[in-house]
C-alpha cells in the first residue's frame, strides 16, 4: 500500500502535539435559522472521528464546511497550520465520499478515479500506475472499464473510495458513506473501511446518523446534537460515561433515574445507593445490562457489612413485559413506587409467585448526567 | 390500467370511441401534409381531385431557382447563428436561474420565457422598434439577433429541465477531486446536460427555420426560406412550395429518426417537446 | 457552493442580453405607445393618450379585438377537444405503441407553419382539393365557397396547429398521475367514468390549463393564418398592427395595439398560474 499513498501520513496512531484539523468556534446560519454553533474540536492525524448525530443535527452542514461546498458564518478552520476554511474546494487537501457516491456516469470506474490526477496533471505513466492500485486495494480491478451504473451499490462506493484516496488527502470526509447498503454489505464494509483507514493512515471524518456503526468504526465520537457540540469521547467513554441524558439516551438504551442526593445517598423513589455526586437534585443513568437478576441463594450484601459502601443495591419489581432478542431478552419491570426500568439478561430470570423479580446493580454504574432540555 | 382495459363491457365500447377518436385526429393532422406531397407529384399542379399526371416536374423547377436556394441559404445560416446565441445565452440564464440568487430574479426569469408564449409578433415588432431608435439597417444580422433572442427562452427551458435531474453532488465531487469551477462546467456540467442540450440545440435550428412572425418585421433585403416563401403565396398558388416542403419534411424526418437514436443510446425517453410546452407555461408562472 | 464568481459569470451576460433585447423592447413599445406621426411622417416624441383614446372610441378595434378572441376561444375549445381524449388514449390505452403514436403527434410540427397552413388553403379553395373531390363524388354541383377566407378557416386552420400544442402538457400531466392511484379508485368500488372524473380529470387540469393557454395566446396574436385564408370576414387584430407598421404607417398606435395584447397575455397567464397552482398538488 505505501506504493499508492504517501509513506508520510501511514503513521497512523501516533497523536503529536500539533492537531491536524482544528475547528474554532464555528458557526452556521441559513438566514434566521442556525445550524450550527461554536463548534470547536480538534482532530489528530490519523485518527478516526466520527461525528454523530440525528437528521437535521447539522453533521452534514459540519462536512460541507470542512470540504468547502458550505462558508461557515462565524469561526475559523486549520489544518496542518494553514488556514483551510477561506481555501476554495479545490485548493484543499481534503475528499470527499459522498453519500450516494456522485460517480460521474459518463466515465468508467478507471475515469472516475483518474479524474482528480487528470485535474492536477500529473503525468499519464503515474496516473495509471495509481488508478491501478487504488482500485487494487479496493477490489474493484476487475471493473475498471464499466460504467457506474454497471455495478453494484456496495462496489460503487469501493471506487467512491478509490476516487477520493488515489489523491493522498490529508483529510478524507465521507458522507453517509454506508447508508444505502443493505444491513449484512454494511457490516462487512464497516470492517473493511476500518480497516483501510489503518492501513493507509489518513485522517478520517466519518459521519452517520448510527450510533451502532459510530462505536464500532471510530476513535473518538463527536455527538452532535441541534448543531451543538454534544460530547467528543472514545466509544467506551462515550458509553459507560455519557455527559448528558441525550448522550446516554441517543448512544445505546439507557434507563435515566430522576434522584434526591443527600449525605452521599441517591435516592430515587424506593431506590438508593450511595453516591460520590453533590447534594441536591441529580440525574442517572443506569444502563439496562448494568441491571442484573439477583443471585437469590445468596444474603444481600448489606446485612453482612452494615458500614462499608455496599457492592450492589437490590431491588425487588414486577415483570410487566418481555422481548426476545436473540443473544439477550430486554425486561421491563415495574418497581414498588410505579418506576418502571429496562434491564438486559441473558437468561431467563426466575419470577417467584407475585411475578416479581429480585435485581441489582452497582451503585457505581449510575452515572451523573447533565439534563438535556427539549430543544426544536 | 390493465384494470381499466380488461373490464366490463362499457369500458370496451369506451376504448373503441377513443380509438376512433384517435384515427380521426390523427387524419386530421396528417391531411395536409399527405396532400401536400401527393400534389408536389402532381402534373396538373396544385388542386382539382383525383391528382393526374405524376410527374418530378415540380421538382425539376425547384433546383433551377436560384431565388429559393438563396433563401435557404440565409434560413441555415440564421439558423445556426441564432443556435450559437440562444445556447450562449440560455445555457447560463438556466444555470443562473438553477444556482444563483440576484435582485429581480423572478422578473428575469419570466421575461426569458415570454418569447416562447407571447405572438411572434409582439417580440417582431418590439426588435424592430429598438433597431429603428439605434439606427440599425434591417437585415439578416437583425433577424438572427431576434431569432437568437426569441429562442433563449428554449435554450433556457431544456437546460433548466436537464439541471434539475443532475446530481450537484457531482459537480461537488469534481470541486471535491481538485477541478475548479471552469474546468468543473465543461468536464462534469455539460456532458451530464449532453442530451438537454443537443435537444435544445436541434429545436432552436427547427423553430428558426420555420420562424416567419418576427422575421417578418425584421427583414432586410435578404429572405428567408418562410419568407420567400410567403412572398410566393401572395402572387399565387405553385407546387414549387409543395416540393420544397416535401423535401424540408424528408429532412426533419431524418433528423427526428437521428434524435430518436440519440435519445435510445443515451437515457431512454425524456419528451423534448411535451417537457417544453409545460415548462413553458410553468416558466411563465414562477414555478421554474 | 458555487463562488461568487462563478454566479456573477452565469448571471450577468444572460440578464445583460435579456435587458438590452427584451426588456428595453417591451418598453420602448410602451413609450411608442405615447407618441404620435407628423404630417411628414416622423415619429414625434411628444407624449399623450391619443392613440388609446382612438382604441377606446373607434369601434373597429374593439370589434377586431372582439372577433380575435373569439376566433382564439373556439381554436383553444376545438383543440381541447381534440387534444384531450386523444392525449388519454396515448397515455392509458397506447400501451407498447405509446412512444410511436407520441412521435406521431410531434412530426406534424416539424412541417413548416406556413407550409401547413398554404396546405389547407390548396385543400379549401373553390377549385382546391375538397371542392374537387366533393364534385368529383357528385356530392355538389357547385364549388363551396364559404370554406376558404372565412373565420372557419383561420379556425379550421389554426386548430389544426395548435392541437399538438394543447395536446402535449396534457399527455404529460397525465403520465404524472401515479397509476396506483387508478388502482386505489377502482379497488375503493370506482367506476371507470368515475375514476376518470374525479380522479384523472381533475389530476389534469394543470396540463389541460397550460395548453388552453397555449392555443389561446397564440391564436390571438396570430396574422399569417387570417392573410392567407381568412379573407376580409376572418381579419384579426394582429392583421390590424401589421398594417399600422407597414402602409398605413402609423407605429405608435400600433404599439398602442400591440401593448394592449401584451397586457392581455401577461393577465392571461397570470390568471392561469393562479388557478394551476390551485390543482397542483404536487
Amino acid at each position: 500500500m505505501a506504493t499508492t499513498f504517501d509513506p508520510a501520513f501511514t503513521n497512523s496512531t501516533q497523536t503529536n502535539a500539533q492537531p491536524l484539523l482544528s475547528l474554532r468556534a464555528v458557526a452556521k446560519h441559513f438566514g434566521k435559522n442556525i445550524v450550527l454553533r461554536d463548534i470547536s474540536l480538534e482532530i489528530a492525524e490519523g485518527e478516526f472521528l466520527t461525528v454523530l448525530g440525528e437528521s437535521g443535527s447539522g453533521k452534514t452542514t459540519l462536512l460541507r464546511i470542512l470540504a468547502g461546498f458550505e462558508q461557515a458564518t462565524a469561526g475559523e478552520v486549520w489544518m496542518a497550520g494553514e488556514r483551510l476554511d477561506t481555501q476554495p474546494p479545490y485548493r484543499r487537501r481534503v475528499n470527499t465520499v459522498f453519500q450516494h457516491y456522485a460517480l460521474f456516469p459518463h466515465m468508467t470506474v478507471e475515469e472516475n478515479v483518474a479524474y482528480g490526477l487528470r485535474i492536477a496533471k500529473r503525468p499519464s505513466s503515474e496516473i495509471e500506475s495509481r488508478v491501478s492500485d487504488a482500485l487494487a486495494k479496493v477490489k474493484m480491478s476487475a471493473f475498471a472499464r464499466a460504467k457506474p451504473s454497471k455495478i453494484s451499490g456496495g462496489q460503487q462506493q469501493r471506487v467512491a473510495l478509490a476516487r477520493a484516496l488515489v489523491n493522498r488527502p490529508r483529510l478524507l470526509l465521507l458522507d453517509e458513506p454506508l447508508s444505502a447498503l443493505d444491513a449484512n454489505l454494511r457490516r462487512q464494509m464497516q470492517g473493511e473501511l476500518k480497516a483501510l483507514q489503518r492501513e493507509v493512515g489518513i485522517t478520517f471524518i466519518f459521519v452517520t446518523h448510527d450510533q451502532e456503526e459510530a462505536m464500532v468504526m471510530s476513535d473518538r465520537i463527536a455527538l452532535l446534537r441541534s448543531g451543538e457540540l454534544e460530547q467528543v469521547a472514545s466509544p467506551r467513554e462515550i458509553y459507560s460515561r455519557p455527559a448528558t441524558a441525550y448522550t446516554a439516551q441517543f448512544i445505546g438504551h439507557t434507563n435515566l433515574l430522576k434522584a434526591d442526593v443527600r449525605n452521599g445517598v441517591a435516592t430515587s423513589g424506593a431506590l438508593s445507593w450511595p453516591t460520590t455526586a453533590p447534594a441536591g437534585a441529580g440525574l442517572f443513568s443506569l444502563r439496562p445490562e448494568c441491571i442484573r437478576v439477583a443471585d437469590s441463594s445468596a444474603p444481600p450484601s448489606e446485612t453482612s457489612l452494615p458500614t462499608t459502601v455496599p457492592a450492589t443495591v437490590r431491588l425487588r419489581a414486577k415483570l410487566r413485559d418481555q422481548v426476545f432478542h436473540g443473544a439477550n431478552e430486554l425486561l421491563r419491570v415495574e418497581c414498588a413506587d410505579g418506576q418502571v426500568l429496562t434491564l438486559r439478561t441473558s437468561t431467563r430470570p426466575a419470577i417467584d409467585g407475585n411475578g416479581e423479580l429480585e435485581l441489582e446493580f452497582s451503585p457505581a454504574d449510575a452515572v451523573l448526567v447533565r439534563p438535556s432540555e427539549e430543544r426544536a | 390500467m390493465e384494470l381499466l382495459v380488461s373490464g366490463s363491457v362499457p369500458v370496451v365500447q369506451k376504448s373503441r370511441w377513443l380509438t376512433v377518436h384517435a384515427l380521426a385526429v390523427f387524419a386530421f393532422l396528417y391531411l395536409p401534409i399527405a396532400v401536400l406531397i401527393i400534389y408536389s407529384f402532381n402534373g396538373q399542379g396544385v388542386g382539382g381531385f383525383p391528382p393526374r399526371n405524376l410527374t418530378l416536374n415540380w421538382y425539376r423547377i425547384l433546383f433551377q431557382d436560384g431565388p429559393i436556394w438563396d433563401s435557404v441559404l440565409n434560413s441555415l445560416t440564421v439558423a445556426v447563428s441564432a443556435m450559437a446565441i440562444a445556447l450562449a445565452f440560455g445555457i447560463p440564464a438556466a444555470l443562473a436561474l438553477d444556482r444563483a440568487e440576484f435582485p429581480g430574479k423572478a422578473l428575469f426569469r419570466r421575461l426569458v420565457l415570454l418569447p416562447l408564449i407571447l405572438p411572434g409578433i409582439i417580440t417582431g415588432l418590439s426588435l424592430l422598434m429598438l433597431f429603428r431608435e439605434v439606427n440599425v439597417k434591417l437585415s439578416l444580422v437583425t433577424i438572427i439577433l431576434g431569432h437568437g433572442t426569441a429562442l433563449i427562452s428554449v435554450a433556457t427551458t431544456e437546460v433548466f429541465a436537464g439541471l434539475q435531474k443532475l446530481n450537484r453532488a457531482q459537480e461537488e465531487a469534481s470541486l471535491d477531486l481538485g477541478a475548479n469551477y471552469w474546468q468543473t462546467f465543461w468536464r462534469i456540467t455539460v456532458p451530464n446536460l449532453k442530451l438537454s442540450i443537443i435537444g435544445a440545440a436541434l429545436l432552436i435550428f427547427t423553430l428558426s427555420m420555420d420562424e416567419i412572425a418576427v422575421s417578418f418585421f425584421l427583414i432586410g433585403r435578404d429572405n428567408t426560406l418562410p419568407l420567400e416563401i410567403w412572398g410566393r403565396l401572395r402572387r399565387g398558388i405553385t407546387p414549387e412550395i409543395n416540393a420544397i416542403s416535401t423535401i424540408i419534411f424528408v429532412f426533419s424526418l431524418a433528423a427526428i429518426v437521428l434524435w430518436y437514436r440519440l435519445r435510445v443510446g443515451g437515457q431512454g425517453t425524456s419528451q423534448v417537446g411535451a417537457e417544453l410546452t409545460e415548462n413553458t407555461i410553468a416558466g411563465c408562472d414562477s414555478r421554474v | 457552493m458555487f463562488s461568487r464568481a462563478y454566479r456573477v459569470a452565469i448571471t450577468v451576460p444572460p440578464l445583460a442580453w435579456v435587458t438590452v433585447f427584451l426588456l428595453v423592447p417591451y418598453l420602448l413599445m410602451f413609450c411608442y405607445s405615447f407618441w404620435s406621426v407628423s404630417e411628414s411622417q416622423a415619429i414625434v416624441h411628444s407624449w399623450n393618450f391619443s392613440n388609446y383614446r382612438e382604441l377606446a372610441t373607434k369601434t373597429v378595434y374593439w370589434e377586431t379585438l372582439l372577433r380575435s378572441m373569439w376566433i382564439a376561444a373556439r381554436v383553444t375549445l376545438f383543440s381541447l377537444l381534440l387534444g384531450y381524449p386523444l392525449a388519454y388514449f396515448l397515455s392509458f390505452r397506447a400501451a407498447r405503441r405509446k412512444d410511436l403514436y407520441y412521435q406521431l403527434v410531434i412530426t406534424p410540427l416539424w412541417v413548416s407553419y406556413l407550409v401547413r397552413a398554404y396546405a389547407w388553403k390548396t385543400i379549401l379553395g373553390t377549385d382546391g382539393v375538397l371542392n374537387t373531390l366533393l364534385q368529383y363524388a357528385h356530392l355538389t354541383r357547385h364549388p363551396l365557397d364559404f370554406l376558404l377566407y372565412s373565420p372557419f378557416a383561420v379556425v379550421l386552420t389554426l386548430t389544426h396547429i395548435y392541437t399538438p400544442f394543447t395536446l402535449l402538457p396534457i399527455y404529460a400531466s397525465l403520465e404524472h398521475i401515479p397509476r396506483n392511484l387508478i388502482e386505489a379508485s377502482n379497488d375503493l368500488g370506482a367506476s371507470p367514468a368515475q375514476t376518470f372524473w374525479r380522479v384523472i380529470f381533475p389530476l389534469s387540469i394543470p396540463g389541460v390549463l397550460a395548453g388552453a393557454t397555449f392555443a389561446f395566446v397564440l391564436s390571438l396574436g396570430d396574422f399569417l393564418a387570417p392573410l392567407l385564408l381568412g379573407g376580409p370576414s376572418g381579419i384579426m387584430i394582429s392583421n390590424i398592427v401589421v398594417s399600422l407598421f407597414g402602409a398605413a404607417y402609423n407605429w405608435p398606435l400600433g404599439a398602442a395595439i400591440s401593448f394592449c395584447m401584451l397586457l392581455i397575455v401577461v393577465g392571461l397567464l397570470f390568471f392561469s398560474e393562479r388557478v394551476e397552482k390551485k390543482w397542483s398538488f404536487s
